[in-house]
């Protein structure tokens, strides 16, 4: 009898790779003169140093939250490098392709990153390629800063566009945020800046690929995006790193500001290493995500595709200060083996006239846990503000779970919140169903979860959803027998 | 074409079929009649492969091979159609995008290339006239909100497109008005080649007014206990089943 859909093998991760480049590690462990070590090696400004002093200060008075449906396990914090830098040899940083090691430009062509702006015409895409805590290389930047557009690393923004940095950095997701924020701060290596002026609607898409390499460290990237009065952007992320025996550290901050009438989609494929079939490695993924809609009829949109990492633990959520403000949240997060994800977002209502969307959509397999929790505040302020909240579940196979925790506070009558959920499971008469037409099981689970997931997968830009569908399918190869 | 010998098979530990014996072939069509709980869902998805089945004892050759040792996807893409009693939903997969992966595993197993979206376009509108599907349900998901006879339609559909070469109608006439009925059966004899076989399951008589079958088989307690011409359908018609109990 095979009346259950088993996991017997998984595929394997195919972005597994390591790269072979001097790369500048420095000693592991976390004080307040490894804060001062990074803070030199990047030529920081005073104000800088001390915000990541602060924040260093203020992350020993903090312990590591526990309230996730996660089952962590114990991060030494004092076992990591905070730094490391694949473009050492090069001592003032790649000025061209030329000058960049060839290994890093291959890997990025592995993990297929245009990374030469001559695919200008096959793609239109600008890329800023981040390999562990330094930025590699940011495409396009000419092209885009005709517009006035600035589209660089955050260590490039620093000492290039200070005042808009210090304007806005930490202003969306405060140092004093969470655990792992204050320590993001304290030790944010690189990340994207992006800079949308007034009026301009930003004539390709941008992205930033993130990939560890490095053995023993973590990545602590820090991404800020502000779009002006009437602005438009379309970002993308995206992230894989090698297949280790050992847990790795990945905890991120994104602040994005949106200004009146701007509007910004912010999409991420996040791949990181899952670890292997007994669950051995894999990134624990701790990020905070967080975008303020703060001009009137401003709008922001997340979409997730949510493959990688051993745990994720993730929430990217939005605050709607400005009158009449939008956001929406897309996601599709998938567990196998012994993956963990805690995921989902929080819509805050602070104004009239508010509206926000959560589609959210799960996918179990193996013997992963997988989770959603989403908070849907509506202020006193929030006059006739809506919130419409869906919340799917499907497992494959028995022995993994799916879980729902919605939080809901409503402080204006006027207000409406929406929410519903459903759980299914791929049935075997589906299954079966599929094969009787000749298509193979592996095959048939691919079609029927990219078929659950098609309402998000809708929402990403079109050269990432034929990406995104194919990663659903390989992350959930040999999730039948 | 098909050669069934001394075929047992249980379903949750419970034996159905008793030892069935039965030879198709090629451009016979067959009636398979008989009771509810008489075995004939239960060979039909043995001959598919339906993982609930087990077989404990028998052979089954199809074309000159083992049927039984194929999978499931391996037996549709050599031919064999199954045409579902009820057939199940596939929320968000929509008809044509499903009918394509099913079009193209079959041109693989044959060594073909996946087929053009413009000629696949072009093959469903095609097929789709033959048993009057409407456009929009092609594009909706698999069986998803559809009424009975949709779904039966659908089926006829599905087997007009993959064009198998053995058929399986598992009471494709329950459910049906007299219209619906006369479409889907139409829409069969007109997708027939003249070596196509088929086994047609029914109850009734009337779907054999359009399917003529070559041979009725009565099936009870999970043995043929009686074969016939077409005449041994119109008794049962008449008379019904107790009959033939009674004689056993």
């Amino acid at each position: 009898m095979n009346n259950e859909v088993q996991d017997i093998i998984a595929k394997d991760y195919e972005y597994g790779f390591t790269t072979n480049v001097a790369t500048e590690i420095i000693d592991r462990g976390l004080t307040e003169e490894v804060v001062r070590l990074i803070s030199s090696k990047k030529g920081e400004p005073d104000w800088l140093l001390d915000f990541r002093l602060k924040a260093f200060r203020h992350w020993r008075t903090l312990e590591q939250p526990t309230w996730g449906h996660l089952n962590m396990p114990d991060i030494d914090y004092q076992a990591i490098s905070y730094y490391a830098d694949p473009t050492a040899s090069k001592k003032q940083g790649p000025q061209s392709l030329d000058e960049i090691d060839p290994e890093l430009m291959r890997a990025f062509d592995k993990l297929g990153i245009p990374l030469e702006e001559r695919l200008e015409k096959a793609g239109g895409m600008a890329v800023d390629a981040v390999m562990d805590s330094v930025s590699v290389k940011t495409t396009f930047r000419k092209t885009l800063a005709e517009k006035g557009i600035i589209f660089c690393s955050i260590s490039e923004a620093v000492r290039e566009h200070p005042d808009l940095v210090r304007k806005y950095l930490g202003s969306v997701v405060p140092y004093r945020d969470n655990f792992f924020a204050a320590l993001n701060s304290a030790v944010f290596s690189d990340g994207s800046f992006v800079y949308i002026p007034k009026g301009v609607r930003c004539p390709m898409e941008l992205s930033t690929y993130f990939r560890i390499n490095a053995r023993g460290t973590g990545q602590f990237e820090r991404t800020l995006i502000v779009a002006d009065d009437n602005a438009y952007v379309s970002y993308l992320e995206g992230c894989t790193a090698p297949m280790r025996d050992e847990n790795q550290l990945h905890a991120a901050i994104v602040e994005i500001v949106v200004e009146n009438h701007a509007e910004v989609k912010y999409s991420t494929v996040q791949n990181w290493y899952p670890g292997d079939k007994e669950g051995r490695g894999g990134v624990l993924n701790l990020v905070t995500k967080r975008g303020l809609l703060r001009g009137q009829h401003s709008k922001l949109s997340w979409t997730q595709v949510e493959t990688g990492s051993a745990i994720t633990w993730k929430y990217p959520s939005c605050v709607l200060q400005g009158e009449g403000s939008q956001a929406e949240f897309y996601s599709v997060a998938v567990t196998n083996n012994y993956q963990q994800a805690d995921t989902g977002t929080k819509m805050i209502h602070l104004a009239p006239g508010t509206r926000s969307t959560i589609i959210s959509k799960g996918i179990s397999a193996g013997r992963s846990q997988n989770s959603y929790r989403g908070l849907v505040r509506m202020g006193p302020k929030a006059e006739g503000a809506r919130n419409y909240s869906s919340c799917d579940s499907l497992l494959l196979g028995s022995k993994c779970g799916a879980h729902t925790f919605p939080y809901m506070d409503v402080q204006n009558p006027s207000a409406v919140v929406e929410h519903e959920a459903t759980t299914s499971k791929i049935s075997e008469d589906q299954l079966f169903y599929c094969q009787q037409r000749g298509i193979s099981p592996e095959d048939a689970v691919g079609l029927i979860v990219n078929g659950y997931a098609k309402d998000v997968l809708n929402k990403l830009p079109f050269e990432f959803a034929a990406e995104a569908q194919k990663l659903l399918s390989v992350s959930l190869e040999g999730t039948v027998g | 074409m098909l050669e069934i010998k001394n075929l047992h098979a249980t379903v949750g530990g419970k034996e159905i079929l008793k030892g069935i014996d039965l030879t198709v072939r090629p451009g016979e069509v067959h009636a398979l009649m008989g009771q509810n709980g008489a075995g004939k869902s239960t060979l039909s998805n043995v001959l598919v492969g339906h993982p609930a089945y087990t077989v404990t004892e028998g052979s089954v050759t199809y074309n000159g091979k083992d049927l039984l040792a194929m999978s499931p996807e391996e037996r549709a893409n050599e031919g064999l159609f199954l045409s579902f009693q009820q057939p199940v939903e596939i929320p968000g997969v929509p008809m044509n995008y499903f009918m394509r992966a099913a079009y193209n595993a079959k041109r693989k197993h044959l060594g073909l290339e996946p087929i053009s979206s413009g000629d696949f376009v072009k093959l469903m509108r095609e097929k789709r006239k033959i048993v009057e599907l409407d456009s929009k349900l092609t594009s909706r998901s698999v069986n998803e909100g559809f009424s009975g006879g949709e779904k039966k339609r659908n089926e006829i559909f599905q087997m007009a497109i993959l064009e198998p070469s053995f058929c399986i109608l598992d009471e494709t006439d329950s459910g049906l008005d007299v219209d619906a009925l006369r479409i889907v059966a139409e829409g069969f004899n007109q997708l027939r080649k003249p070596d196509t076989s088929a086994i047609v399951i029914t109850h009734y008589q009337r779907l054999l007014d359009y399917i003529k079958p070559d041979v009725v088989h009565v099936l009870i307690n999970g043995r043929i206990v009686r074969t016939g011409g077409p005449e041994l359908a119109l008794e049962i018609e008449n008379q019904g089943f107790d009959w033939i109990k009674n004689e056993e």
